[in-house]
């Protein structure tokens, strides 16, 4: 693996509530080469978007970084001075977020929200600015970017307007695009044509990608490493092809064998999906032991006991079970 | 869990005014009408008047005591009348739909657009003074914000499975605005009456301030400061307490609103006006 | 634009319409109204002059011909003539709207210059000294009578220290205007900082904001740029409304202060019985509610563009 353009170490968010502090997010690491693409994957509620929040260093009060690196080419991102750390901010690490409909600000024209790059970060003046702005849509393949341009959000349609967020974050050619479930709130048809557009664009312009999602499938094929967190911590690392020929953790093949499979109806005759039973823990109630004993069908006495220390595979690749294989 | 701050000072608040109110004959030391001499007109607060006495004599604090009767009585049954109208017009407005939701919201619109207490007076100017005619002239004229609330709370919650199941079932439809829907939209509802309590009592005092509320000698606070305002030179206690009272029972009961909203009501912090 | 002030002019014309319905009901159709003889209070007039006044007015004509005429003449703008002076009344208007004017704007100036910066203050750091301040300040205004507090500031700011004129209109200016001005303007100051406060924290977790953090602008321009201008469609919508409870609060601060507006008109021709008077004033006074909220939707639109375009 060549140096990593990202690299998380045992990143801690923590989230004080009522007087107390809680840890949402633990012993979490990970690294980005490059023009690569991890995917990050898990339930809601797990920890995925406050870890991106903690890279774009946009955590806020009741949540607050408990400890741990997170380094974009060597140098710590927290221990910036503000100032700088914002000018890393859309430049350098872009994020799109998951509810198109109201990531945008409702009473600007989507070209000023776009042009408002240029001026942060490339120095421009609004009219140079806003020209580039229609350079910007047109990448995006928005038809008409002229036009486009002078109009309001919410004349535009959900992937309209994903295409639009995709045009600010990548507007200055960042380092590294964190792209938080930016397809969960479209329609399925319009969903794969903003993932193909998003891998275009990062591959022309040599952005790697954090993908979050907890489409388990998406992520396969759309990133060469994939890791799994559930309840604040990566439970799995591995290579995409590997996590799903040999998944390691109980609650990664539980993940995929949620997943519909198409066709496999006429290979398996009709098979009953599988869900996982219950749900994510409060991160005020994690159980003791390993976090995912109260749902794990392999759980034995020692996952209550002993919380589980990570594994590693091979190639990099870790897993944090007491029963792993 | 947190302390409640404004739900506790409230209630004390409210609290206090209520039991003054319940109280007043015991407490009071003097009768707070017929008690005039005019030898002891104007006496400055001391021990044997605590509020002091107004240009006939009358002791202030039994008739700030019993002026809490009047503006707790006005402000509350006030308010019951415009919670009852607003709900039931909101309720079946929203429920029902059709003509009778454009006729309700016209009428909703149409007290919006006429200041309420601009509405009030002229039903008092009608109506004359008294404490009936506060009442009806009170409770006839905010219960727009109650009825709108409510309509656009069964709206939301009109086509949620249990109010589906209820019809399914064969429930009439009073059943089911009554024990489906009421109940579960009961809890903004309380917030808003218990803030237009606070207004009704501003309300009543403004009118009575003006001469068209109760009518001297009986003791409403909004009455004394009418009084109080001729003797401002000279005896300033007199509009001092009144406006006291008035300021503790309504802070009271917009405290008490707050709070309340925080338990029942989370998803809004402030559904002002 | 245009089709905006169309279409609120569309809704407002109804509006009028049952406004001028229900005075000419209140005061005209209910038994026991004004023209009717005598009060309470014992104030009697003649019986000749009331019969004499009864048959000038038209008042024993049938119901229907009598509101087709309140309506005609309202429309041209002829408010009747006041049972008390002869005057036309939207002269005795005419002369107090102004003054009124004035001092509504004043208060209502008062109270956007202080309650909207105070709110915007108080949202940026909840929880601290300046939040909790200031919303002790807005619960306090919001429940006090503001009649008893221009009371109060009359005997102090009037009579013990002499800094000001304690009541009348005086030249009409300025310092005749302060305490009046701040009496009335303290309730809607109160709101103001509380819709403020709520709005700007609304805005500042809205997924937009985020949106503008991550492109890396600076916290004071995501507030200036991002945040201020969506709060304030709230409290435009703020200030539109409160000038409904404000034109009522008027009319007993107005009546405090020996002010000569419409609201002091109004109590007046309400104690005189002058029912064309009660009237004009009640219509006049709606008339520049509605105004006043037509402009705010204007403003909102101008604002807002899925109002604008939709």
């Amino acid at each position: 693996m060549s140096t990593p353009l990202l690299e998380v170490e045992n990143l801690s968010i923590a989230l004080s509530q009522g007087g107390k502090s809680y840890k949402a997010v633990e012993d979490v690491s990970f690294a980005i080469a490059p023009g690569e693409t991890l995917g990050l994957v898990g339930e809601s509620g797990c920890g995925k978007s406050i870890t991106a929040l903690a890279v774009m260093g946009l955590l806020r009060h009741p949540l607050g970084l408990g400890g741990g690196r997170i380094t974009l080419d060597g140098s710590d991102i927290h221990n910036l001075p503000p100032a700088k750390l914002r000018q890393l901010r859309g430049k350098r690490i872009a994020m799109i977020f998951q509810e198109p409909m109201t990531a945008l600000n409702p009473l600007s024209t989507v070209g000023r929200q776009i042009a408002e790059m240029f001026v942060l970060h490339a120095g421009a003046n609004w009219s140079e600015a806003t020209d580039r702005a229609v350079d910007a849509l047109r990448q995006v393949h928005v038809p008409s970017p002229e036009r486009r341009v002078k109009d309001f959000p919410h004349q535009l349609s959900g992937g309209m307007r994903q295409r639009v967020m995709i045009a600010i974050a990548l507007a200055c050619s960042p380092d590294l695009l964190i792209a938080d479930e930016p397809t969960t709130a479209l329609d399925v048809t319009v969903q794969a044509e903003i993932v193909d557009l998003m891998q275009e664009l990062c591959a022309a312009k040599g952005t790697a990608i954090l993908m979050i999602s907890h489409d388990l499938g998406l992520v396969a094929n759309m990133c060469r490493r994939v890791a799994v967190m559930y309840a604040g911590r990566i439970v799995e690392q591995q290579a995409a092809a590997e996590i799903f020929e040999r998944p390691q953790h109980p609650y990664t093949r539980g993940l995929i064998a949620s997943l519909p499979r198409l066709g496999a109806r006429v290979v398996h005759g009709r098979q009953r999906l599988q869900e996982i039973s219950g749900v994510v823990p409060a991160i005020t109630a994690f159980p003791a032991g390993c976090r995912f004993r109260p749902r794990c069908q392999r759980a034995t006495d020692i996952c209550q006991s002993n919380d589980p220390s990570p594994t590693p595979l091979p190639e990099n690749g870790l897993v944090r079970c007491h029963h792993h294989g | 869990m947190k302390f409640r701050a404004n739900l506790y000072i409230g209630g004390a608040c409210f609290a206090t005014a209520v039991i003054v109110g319940v109280l007043a004959p015991l407490i009071a030391t003097h009768d707070p009408v017929f008690d005039a001499n005019l030898m002891n007109a104007e006496i400055p607060p001391g021990w044997e008047y605590p509020f002091g006495t107004d240009a006939q004599g009358r002791d202030i604090y039994s008739r700030v005591v019993h002026g809490a009767r009047i503006s707790l009585t006005v402000g509350l049954v006030a308010q019951c009348i415009n919670s009852i109208i607003g709900v039931s017009l909101g309720l079946t407005a929203g429920y029902w739909g059709g003509w009778w939701d454009d006729l309700v919201s016209g009428l909703t619109n149409l007290m919006l657009a006429i200041p309420s207490l601009i509405f009030a007076l002229a039903i008092m100017a009608i109506l004359g003074p008294g404490l009936v005619s506060l009442l009806i002239a009170l409770g006839l004229t905010s219960w727009s914000y109650s009825c709108r609330l409510a309509r656009a709370q069964v709206l939301s919650l009109k086509s949620q499975g249990y109010i589906q199941a209820a019809k399914i079932l064969g429930y009439s439809d009073l059943r089911i605005m009554f024990t489906q829907l009421l109940p579960n939209i009961l809890g903004p509802l309380i917030v808003i009456a218990t803030l237009g309590a606070g207004g009704s009592i501003l309300a009543e005092a403004a009118l009575s301030f003006l001469g068209l509320g109760i009518r001297p000698p009986y003791p409403s606070w909004g009455s004394m400061l009418s009084d109080a305002r001729e003797q401002i030179t000279t005896a300033p206690w007199l509009s001092i307490f009144p406006g006291l009272a008035i300021f503790i029972t309504v802070l009271g009961l917009n405290l008490l609103g707050d709070g309340l909203r925080d338990i029942l009501d989370p998803q809004s912090r402030e559904r002002t006006s | 634009m245009l089709a905006v002030l169309l279409r609120r002019l569309l809704n407002v014309i109804p509006t009028v319409g049952a406004v001028i319905l229900l005075i000419f009901v209140l005061f005209s159709v209910i038994p026991g109204s004004f023209t009717s003889t005598g009060a309470e209070d014992g104030r009697m007039l003649d019986p000749q002059v009331m019969e004499r006044m009864r048959k000038e007015m038209g008042l024993d004509d049938p119901i229907l011909e009598r509101f087709g005429r309140y309506v005609g003449h309202t429309l041209v703008g002829d408010l009747g003539k006041s049972f008390r002076t002869r005057e036309p009344v939207t002269k005795l208007i005419a002369d107090r709207l102004w003054p009124s004017f004035k001092l509504a704007m004043a208060a209502m100036g008062f109270a956007v210059l202080i309650g909207v910066p105070l709110g915007f203050i108080a949202a940026l750091r909840p929880g601290g000294v300046v939040d909790s301040v200031s919303m002790i300040v807005a619960v306090s205004g919001l429940s006090l009578a503001q009649f008893w507090l221009g009371l109060m500031m009359m005997y102090l700011f009037g009579l013990l220290l002499g800094w000001l004129p304690s009541f009348g209109y005086g030249d009409g200016g300025p310092r005749y205007l302060i305490l009046p001005g701040l009496a009335l303007g303290v309730g809607p100051m109160a709101l103001l900082a509380r819709t403020t406060r709520a709005a700007v924290l609304d805005v500042l977790n809205a997924d937009f904001v985020r949106t503008a953090r991550s492109k890396g602008m600076a916290e004071a321009r995501v507030v200036t740029w991002h945040v201020m201008r969506n709060a304030l469609v709230l409290v435009i919508t703020t200030i539109g409304l409160q000038f409904g409870s404000l034109m009522g609060t008027a009319v007993v601060v107005e009546k405090l202060f020996s002010w000569p507006g419409l609201g002091s008109l109004l109590v007046d021709s309400v104690f005189q019985r002058d029912i064309p008077a009660v009237q004009g004033c009640i219509l006049v006074i709606v008339l520049f509610f509605l105004a006043i909220n037509t402009l705010v939707d204007l403003a909102y639109a101008a604002i807002d563009p899925r109002i604008r375009y939709a």
